[in-house]
């Protein structure tokens, strides 16, 4: 499987962009207008407040506790909850876009959980921290250690991140679960997006995250 | 023999029933017999009447309205001196002036449950039919008959939709009840440290508390009034028992831990030697004060008997089918009455009708209680909750 096409970036206002972290902007940018959205993961909201200046009715999942409350208390709509478990109590359809931001590699079945995804919400946007990416790569061959980035700083003993995947893992498992890409971006360590066009094994060497937009393929 | 000290008697003669049954130091809706209450168990009330309290004034296109539901043993003195206990309104931490239910903002309503003693017509009302004190003659309610009375105050004020619906425990039950009967009338919902199902442990709980009045030799199968008394030792206990319920373990260890009440050695007797004792005494008997014992038995019994999921065919979510309103659910950690499990089932059951909801769990050791009390993080979330609302309402800051 490959993408056919990587979409050019909108752009948005240069002062709208500043307070906004790089990949929520081209989350955003993927999320048509006026559409209903589930954030699973939402940490403190803060994408969902993107998402609302664009006229998105959001809605949010986040595991933790301190985040729900921050969440809550800047009016938005977020629940406590976990991915791994309470995906199934949403019915099908029930939203145009369900967002998984960099919280794949943490749930107990990635597989199940992207399966829910594309059963909740017609679309999936899938952002992940890239094992293949070339520092990882480096730090385990040359320092023979588990990687630890800026981005993903925990120790190997400590980190919530028990799935870690390569842009080449995610993309065969879509495959194999009849999952489409839509629309698929590599950024590089500072968030920004590989502009050009270049093959997968490119993408998976210089990506440091992938950001993939998902529908439901054929035979689903 | 040991000392045996007992229950005070309440400041208020027993023989003098509370001038707050029939003529309330409140507002009061009068219904009349061609506005008959239709209750859940076939009987029409009627006449009736609704004792309530507003706060703030209501705006030229009467969208600013909210309607507070008050707990078991609260009233509608939601935010003035009560007129009975002197004491401040109960909820003064969430209403008044710079508080997240600001009166400038909004038009706030509280009204005393139907069954209750503070002036909505219960068992300590008269029954005119007879010239006597209801007593067990007042036909058991429930908390949608509760709510069905207040719609009819809310037609009554003119208001179509309420902005917001915002109570706790026995009123948090109201809210959900208002969001599944009258969807299309509630905005936004505020449901705090309550469930959309009475558990069989408060169920337990509450048998616990209606035994204890009738074993009250005063209560005499509920005709006490005829006799000018008030089983006050029976509804005193009641309290006891159930004050407990309302606080956590932590909470009782931090504020009384196993300290002695004015006294440094046990007394070898059944006298309060421990703060806690005296604590729970003084709960139980300033409580009588000011609450009818069947006032007691008819409201616990209307908990007992909600279940939103069994008025719609077992399946909760139904109940919330296609809603509009928006909901915010808060639960604390110490609540062992309505425990975030409670909440938790109910979030699930909005999220499978794709209702906008928000839940909090609130991290505090002062059990159910905690909703009446300064925690900022529950009064946060609800004036962060009420804000984003009225934006949606299109509701400006002031009255206009």
């Amino acid at each position: 499987m490959s993408v056919q096409e990587v979409l050019p970036l909108g752009g948005l206002a240069a002062g709208q962009s500043g307070q906004f972290r790089a990949d929520h902007l081209l989350v955003a940018e993927m999320v048509k207008p006026g559409s209903k959205v589930l954030d699973v993961g939402c940490g403190d909201g803060d994408l969902l407040q993107l998402l609302e200046t664009r006229g998105i009715d959001g809605r949010g999942i986040e595991l933790s506790r301190e985040g729900v409350n921050r969440c809550v208390a800047k009016g938005l709509a977020v629940v406590q909850g976990d991915a791994d478990t309470d995906l199934v109590n949403y019915p099908d359809d029930a939203f145009d876009y369900v967002i998984l931001s960099q919280t794949l590699q943490a749930t107990r079945q990635p597989k199940v959980v992207l399966e829910n995804l594309l059963r909740i919400g017609r679309r999936a946007i899938v952002s992940f921290p890239n094992f293949g990416f070339w520092r990882m790569r480096l730090q385990l061959l040359i320092g023979g250690h588990m990687p630890r980035t800026e981005n993903l700083p925990a120790s190997w003993y400590d980190t919530a991140n028990i799935h870690f995947c390569t842009i080449k893992d995610f993309v065969e498992l879509c495959d194999e679960i009849h999952v489409k890409m839509e629309r698929a971006e590599a950024l590089d360590l500072y968030g920004r997006p590989l502009r050009l066009r270049m093959p997968w094994w490119v993408w998976n060497l210089f990506g440091e995250q992938g950001v993939f937009l998902l529908t439901r393929g054929q035979g689903k | 023999m040991v000392g045996v000290k007992s229950i005070p008697s309440p400041a208020i003669s027993a023989d003098e029933r509370s001038h707050e049954v029939d003529h309330p130091s409140s507002l009061v809706a009068h219904f009349g017999a061609d506005q008959p209450l239709p209750l859940d168990c076939g009987v029409d009330l009627s006449p009736f009447q609704i004792a309530y309290q507003t706060y703030g004034e209501l705006n030229a296109d009467r969208s600013n309205a909210i309607l507070i539901c008050h707990a078991l043993t609260g009233d509608q003195h939601v935010a003035n001196v009560h007129p009975v206990t002197g004491k401040p309104g109960w909820w003064e931490t969430l209403v008044g002036a710079g508080r997240p239910l600001d009166p400038s903002q909004y038009f706030i309503i509280c009204a005393n449950v139907i069954g209750g003693c503070m002036g909505s017509t219960g068992p300590a009302s008269l029954n005119p039919a007879t010239g006597k004190v209801w007593g067990l003659d007042f036909p058991v309610i429930t908390i949608p008959d509760m709510v069905r009375a207040q719609a009819m105050l809310i037609d009554r004020l003119g208001i179509d939709t309420l902005f917001a619906v915002v109570g706790g425990s026995m009123g948090g039950m109201q809210v959900l009840q208002w969001t599944a009967a009258y969807p299309a009338r509630v905005f936004s919902a505020l449901a705090i440290a309550c469930s959309t199902r009475h558990s069989a442990q408060n169920i337990a709980f509450h048998e616990l508390g209606r035994q204890a009045v009738m074993a009250d030799p005063d209560w005499h199968n509920g005709g006490y009034a005829d006799q000018g008394i008030h089983p006050h030792r029976g509804l005193a206990v009641a309290r006891m028992a159930a004050h407990i319920t309302y606080l956590s373990d932590a909470a009782l260890h931090r504020k009384f831990g196993r300290r002695m009440q004015d006294r440094d050695l046990p007394t070898f007797s059944f006298d309060a030697d421990f703060q806690v004792e005296s604590y729970l005494r003084y709960q139980g008997s300033s409580f009588v004060e000011r609450f009818d014992a069947n006032s007691y038995l008819y409201l616990t019994r209307a908990m007992d008997y909600f279940d939103i999921a069994g008025d719609h065919g077992g399946v909760l979510a139904k109940a919330f089918a296609g809603i509009q309103t928006r909901f915010c659910v808060v639960s604390f950690t110490s609540d062992w009455l309505f425990p975030t499990s409670e909440s938790r089932a109910l979030v699930h059951a909005l999220n499978a009708s794709s209702a906008r909801v928000s839940f909090a769990e609130i991290e505090t050791d002062r059990g159910h209680d905690a909703f009446l009390l300064d925690v900022p993080e529950f009064l946060d979330i609800s004036r962060a909750f009420l804000q984003s609302a009225g934006k949606a309402r299109g509701l400006t800051g002031k009255n206009d």
